[in-house]
């Protein structure tokens, strides 16, 4: 298990160099930069602020001294908010982020497995077909469509919430609905599927005929073997929801990561934009790494394989 | 088995939806008008709050509650009332200008604010290693300039001195009759010493003074919290000198850039004030609301540049072709649909009680005329020019118009290109492009801030546009004093600008915005400021 998780740490370390490397030189090759203002800055303020950010040196000099800094931890200063460094806006935006993500997740499993269930338990019945349906509404509903829509409904037509913001308890619920829906879908479909490949096995059956509970049956005996597709799905889904949503966080109105990064390439903020290139790669290695050896540990054939 | 297990999740869920709501049953615009709580919308997030490093109109806008200039505006007119100082004097030749300051005048932490002071802000935003992008504003005082650029060492020789604790003298290279006004600019504005210094060199760029609880300043409001990205908020300021006129206990910004979301938090009820109206919603607003719809005029002119370096544009027969050809009549009211007023020229009407006497000279005939003249009868031959703006709706229609407007009216053949905004800056400013749309919006308001603009080489020059006789007279007016003969050299500056086109002015902005009836003195005035001291919040008498 060590072995394991050494062996991801290290191959993690060329991903993450690639992916800075590429952002590096890439965004260097879009025209404008960081002070590109539509009223122009005077040529003397231009030349100091290049100079007291390193951009007059050499590219190559640039990006060398970007990785040492990097490896040291430290990521600079963000060029389009000069008071703030790019450590300080992630630790900002991130727990944001996070926070919502998590909303989204813990709305996309139960939804999406009592969903799933139910219509695993009726197949080919009322139940299943509505909620099969429902998932496929929910699967083609982008939420920048689904988003508004919310809002409309619940914050303008029904003046329950907010329209916009991130400030009371309340507004968390709006915006995790139309991240995590999609996902709730995407996850009661798989569990349905799942469930279906595993109610008709003789251990169910058996364990039926040696009397055990419905819910027991359910819950212990059924859904464990139905899970691991399920949690494979959620490594990359929970990756994908706490790194944050641009569309999601810009419809209401969401500090988050995600419209800071979208905002990262747009203001030309260079180091911003490299230091969450490294902290989402980071993080994405890291959560696939996490659902490894939680796979590992529901499946004992997983484990042996290794 | 029998599953009754799923079922249930969604009538609780549907409880939890309604609890949550139920629980707030006052929106924050009820609550702000109950405790005088003001939420305005403010379009961006500010890049920082330090007057001397900002440039855009949402960081001043902040600005204006944190920090107060040696003069302040009147809400309605805007015309300079006494701020930090509580009077003022100036010399017979109009160079000398000698600030008292007022006693009870106190920083937020409860130092006197002194003369000293001001000498020391205008020190740190001319220091060269800071970078400042608005430096400039302040080239008027005496050796400024050379200062800033490292000419001259000796801050002693500029133009600013403390005489005495509660005494300023301002000296001037050449007298500048909008001088009052220019101080209302956030670059003249104090910071507070010992606050910089505590937090790096006085030229230390991004020095970390601006966050909350660490910033200090002498404005009606303080800086309580910072949640970047959500809000900013200010309350009112225990020390500030008029703190008894001051009736806001407090201000949230919120820095919503998306126009239609901005609208929606005003509608459900979180904001007092929007920053702008989505152009989709005015007519709505008109015909359903028009209590809460303001419009006013702007100081800001909507222009299209023309690279007068390359052909067929640098003839300047094609230039007032193009200009003459756009039927600006049907582009407000068709397109804009803010009421903006169609500009024949360059500087909108009221930037200091100047009226420009310029026009774009012509008709549709004349127009097709001088295309005939410059060797494309009917628009035959013409090339195919491309027409550059940044991504956005706005822009798109307009442009759209005029290229229908040129087909129709002249047989000229555009192409539409639009880019993300930084290309688009990189391209108009590197000159690489045939025609591009453009705005200017006033630092202050005189004739100076439009027309400076298009003098040889000017950094905001992106015409490529050149005219010794208009540099002349710009140059001139900067040293005439009397207001007449100034005003009178800028009518000639303007005219010679509308006879060559190297810009074709579309209209004039307007300010827009949706305001709660419960606001009170917020007035309209063309620089769209609103001196929060003056504002306050009405109830709507409960039926």
């Amino acid at each position: 298990m060590l072995r394991f998780v050494l062996r991801r740490f290290f191959e993690t370390f060329p991903v993450i160099l690639a992916a800075v490397t590429l952002t590096f030189f890439l965004i260097r090759l879009a025209p404008g930069g960081p002070f590109t203002d539509e009223k122009s800055y005077p040529e003397e303020a231009l030349r100091q602020l290049h100079r007291h950010y390193g951009l007059d040196a050499p590219l190559l000099v640039q990006y060398a001294r970007y990785l040492g800094q990097a490896l040291r931890g430290d990521l600079g200063p963000s060029l389009k908010y000069p008071n703030r460094t790019v450590a300080e806006i992630i630790a900002e935006g991130f727990p944001v982020s996070l926070e919502l993500g998590l909303w989204a997740l813990l709305y996309a499993v139960v939804i999406g497995l009592a969903a799933g269930l139910a219509a695993a338990l009726r197949p080919q019945r009322w139940t299943d077909h509505a909620v099969m349906a429902a998932a496929m509404v929910g699967i083609c509903l982008p939420s920048f469509v689904l988003g508004p829509l919310l809002v409309l409904l619940f914050a303008l037509r029904l003046p329950l919430f907010n329209a916009a913001g991130w400030l009371t308890a309340g507004d968390r619920l709006l915006p995790a609905v139309s991240l995590g829906a999609a996902y709730a879908a995407y996850i009661a479909r798989l569990t349905r599927g799942s469930m279906l490949e595993v109610l008709p096995q003789d251990y169910i059956r058996t364990a039926r005929a040696k009397g055990v509970g419905p819910l027991r049956l359910l819950a212990v005996h059924a859904l464990r073997n139905a899970l691991p597709p399920v949690v494979s799905f959620l490594g990359p889904a929970a990756a994908g929801l706490i790194t944050g949503s641009f569309v999601v966080e810009t419809v209401f109105h969401i500090p988050g990561l995600g419209r800071m990064f979208v905002a990262a390439a747009f203001n030309r903020d260079y180091w911003l934009l490299l230091g969450l290139v490294v902290f989402y790669a980071a993080l994405i290695v890291l959560f696939n790494t996490l659902v490894d050896l939680l796979l590992a540990w529901l499946d004992p054939r997983v484990r042996t394989a290794r | 088995m029998k599953t009754r297990c799923a079922w249930p999740f969604v009538p609780c869920l549907a409880a939890a939806i309604l609890a949550a709501g139920c629980a707030r049953r006052e929106t924050p615009v009820a609550a702000g008008d109950r405790e005088q709580v003001l939420h305005l919308g403010n379009l961006s997030e500010p890049k920082d709050l330090d007057p001397h490093q900002v440039t855009g109109v949402t960081e001043f806008n902040i600005l204006a509650a944190l920090l107060e200039g040696l003069v302040a505006e009147d809400p309605a007119d805007l015309h300079p009332v006494p701020g930090a100082a509580e009077r003022w004097s100036v010399s017979a030749d109009g160079r000398a200008y000698t600030f008292f300051l007022r006693a009870d005048g106190r920083w937020s932490n409860g130092d006197p604010v002194t003369a000293a002071d001001f000498v020391f802000s205008f020190r740190r935003i001319l220091s060269p290693r800071l970078g400042s992008p608005y430096a400039y504003m302040l080239y008027g005082l005496t050796n400024a300039r050379a200062y800033h650029r490292g000419e001259l060492d000796d801050f002693a020789r500029v133009g600013a001195e403390a005489l005495d604790e509660r005494t300023l003298r301002l000296t001037l290279e050449a007298p500048i009759p909008y001088f009052l006004p220019l101080l209302t600019h956030p670059s003249w504005f104090p910071v507070h010493p010992p606050t910089i210094l505590a937090a790096g060199p006085i030229d230390a760029v991004g020095a970390k003074w601006t966050a909350p609880g660490r910033f200090v300043g002498n404005g009606p409001f303080v800086l309580s919290a910072w949640e970047p990205g959500s809000r900013i908020t200010v309350v009112k300021s225990p020390t500030y000198w008029d703190r008894a006129a001051v009736r806001l206990n407090a201000i949230h910004f919120y820095p919503i850039g998306d126009h239609q979301i901005e609208e929606n938090a005003f509608r459900a009820g979180q904001l007092h004030v929007t920053g702008t109206v989505p152009i989709d919603r005015l007519d709505y607003y008109r015909r359903a609301a028009p209590e809460l719809l303001r419009l006013a005029p702007y100081l800001g002119t909507y222009y299209y540049l023309l690279n007068v370096n390359r052909p067929p544009l640098n003839d300047v027969r094609v230039r007032r072709a193009l200009a003459l050809a756009i039927d600006r009549e049907q582009l407000v009211r068709r397109v804009t649909r803010a009421g903006e007023d169609p500009a024949w020229n360059f500087t909108p009407p009221g930037a200091g009680g100047y009226a420009a006497r310029a026009r774009l000279q012509g008709d549709l005939p004349t127009a097709r005329r001088l295309l005939a003249e410059a060797g494309f009868t009917d628009g035959r031959g013409f090339p195919r020019l491309q027409l550059l703006y940044n991504t956005s709706e706005g822009h798109e229609r307009i442009a759209q118009a005029v290229q229908q407007m040129w087909k129709t009216h002249l047989g000229v053949d555009i192409e539409l290109v639009n880019m993300e905004w930084k290309v688009y800056l990189a391209q108009t400013q590197e000159g690489k492009y045939d025609l591009a749309r453009a705005g200017w919006i006033a630092d202050y308001a005189d004739p100076a801030t439009f027309l400076n603009l298009w003098v040889t080489g000017g950094g905001n020059n992106r015409a490529g546009w050149s005219n010794p006789e208009y540099d002349r007279l710009i140059a001139a007016a900067d040293r005439t004093a009397d207001p007449a003969a100034r005003f009178e050299l800028f009518q000639q500056a303007e005219e010679i600008l509308m006879a060559e086109a190297p810009i074709i002015p579309i209209y004039f902005y307007r300010s827009k915005s949706l305001v709660r009836p419960s606001v009170q003195g917020w007035l309209p005035n063309p620089l769209d400021h609103h001196p929060y001291k003056q504002v306050y919040l009405k109830p709507a008498a409960q039926p």
